[in-house]
């Protein structure tokens, strides 16, 4: 226990998120845990916050900054649509929260992943990280977690994935960042986002596959104390 | 002729000290230790974590060793500075074993001295970043203690360190009783430990218990824990509220 404990510590989403684009849309992924200093707030966060129909944003970072910039975005976004007269394009969406990004650059502290289908462009991710930077991109990650993740994409990102193949890579690799992150845990959640619609999913912890050094969950050592195979206590 | 930089810091203010090292923050770390009297002895249970700042970087650590014939301790903090705790018990034990006369060190007296060398470490400035939990059974007496950095010892029927502290040991004054059975015992424990598990950053899914009587000592292989997602209100957090977590 640490002598300097924050005891005050703001409500910050550790995370882990990632956008992916593929041959049709866009597959956005993110983990569900959200604390306070070192305690779980939340373990089953929704971080897939709505824009628009067609537009969604991965939020990391601090949660009140986060939450605060998509709830003027969809505000800002709403009424854009109006007079526009059609669905507002991903261009659109991510530009507004550069904006706010940017020119609040000394205050906020959220990096952000806009993803989103339009009928000029089709599928789109637009990473926003600190400072306010907007970078179209293939595919992004951000949040604490998406450093264990460099290498895994790396290798493992390829141009023109199937909806399915990019869902899997997604889960996969939000999957390995909780592994091994502090600041991510919980349950995936991803949004797949084509010309048809919308679709939520939801992949709790006890379903994600394991990793190195863990093991299968179990109800209780006393049932692993009354199969007569291998010796479970050991000196 | 002055080839190599001195070793000394440049700050020759601090005179006597200028040479001396302390301890100032942990590298890498376990977390939460909770153990309970059952009606044999003393279960304790503690994941197998080492954390490296957020980074859950080992996670096969063994963080509950035996001591002696008697004991059993469990450690919290620094893993290196409890690596070094266990070479002082080692040299503790053996000296023990030479005078050859029948007795042995009991649990009360380990954390006797553990006690007093994390407090002599603490007044020197130069802490064993550790929270400790020692329990063990000598003639039929039961026993079970705790340490921290600092030197704050005490027993109890029940104890843990760090987050266990606030998440474990509510359950535990709510749940715990005397002479508890084994299995009473490991799924109270369990239940402490899922809590952890879910509201802990730094635990992680892979835990030991073990357990101490008359007869020794016992720690269990490595196992899992399974988690619960399946609530309606998980699956769509933010149907009612658009933007909120």
């Amino acid at each position: 226990m640490d002598l300097n404990m924050n005891v005050n510590p703001p409500h910050s989403m550790g995370t882990t998120i990632i956008g992916v684009t593929y041959n049709g849309g866009v597959v956005l992924g993110a983990d569900s845990r959200t604390s306070t200093g070192m305690y779980v707030a939340n373990r089953a966060s929704d971080k897939i916050t709505q824009l628009t129909d067609n537009v969604y944003v991965c939020r990391s970072g601090s949660a009140a900054d986060s939450q605060i910039v998509s709830d003027y975005v969809r505000y800002f976004l709403h009424q854009h649509t109006i007079q526009l007269g059609q669905p507002a394009t991903v261009k659109v969406a991510a530009n507004l929260i550069r904006l706010l990004s940017y020119n609040n650059k000394n205050m906020l502290q959220t990096g952000l992943i806009v993803g989103g289908w339009d009928k000029y462009e089709g599928g789109k991710i637009y990473g926003i990280p600190l400072g306010g930077t907007l970078i179209e991109q293939p595919f992004a990650i951000g949040g604490s977690g998406s450093s264990y993740l460099y290498g895994f994409f790396d290798q493992a990102w390829k141009e023109g994935m199937t909806k399915d193949e990019a869902e899997q890579l997604v889960v996969k690799a939000v999957s390995l960042a909780i592994a091994r992150d502090g600041a991510s845990g919980g349950v995936v959640r991803t949004v797949i986002i084509n010309s048809e619609g919308v679709t939520r999913n939801f992949y709790p912890g006890d379903k994600l596959p394991l990793w190195h050094e863990e093991l299968e969950p179990q109800n209780s050592l006393l049932d692993m104390l009354n199969v007569p195979s291998p010796e479970p206590m050991n000196i | 002729m002055n080839f190599m930089a001195s070793k000394q810091p440049e700050n020759s203010l601090l005179g006597p000290e200028a040479d001396s090292q302390r301890t100032l923050y942990p590298y890498v770390t376990g977390t939460s230790v909770v153990a309970l009297k059952y009606k044999d002895g003393i279960l304790m249970a503690a994941d197998m974590g080492g954390s490296y700042g957020s980074t859950l970087r080992y996670k096969s650590v063994e963080r509950m060793k035996p001591i002696g014939k008697h004991s059993l301790l469990g450690a919290s903090g620094e893993i290196s500075d409890f690596q070094e705790i266990l070479r002082y018990l080692d040299e503790l034990i053996l000296y023990d074993n030479m005078w050859d006369d029948g007795n042995s060190l009991g649990p009360k007296e380990v954390h006797n001295y553990l006690t007093r060398v994390m407090y002599n470490r603490r007044n020197k400035f130069n802490p064993l970043w550790n929270s400790l939990v020692l329990g063990g059974v000598k003639n039929g007496q039961k026993y079970l203690g705790t340490v921290s950095m600092i030197g704050v010892n005490f027993e109890d029927n029940h104890v843990a360190t760090g987050f266990g502290n606030h998440l474990a040991r509510p359950i535990l004054r709510e749940e715990w009783h005397q002479n508890l059975s084994f299995e009473d015992g490991v799924r109270l424990l369990e239940k402490c430990m899922r809590v952890l598990l879910y509201r802990d950053r730094s635990a992680v899914n892979k835990l030991q218990i073990a357990k101490i009587t008359e007869e020794g000592v016992t720690i269990s292989q490595p196992y899992s824990l399974k988690t619960y997602w399946d609530f309606s209100a998980f699956a769509n957090p933010a149907q009612g509220a658009v933007g909120s977590w």
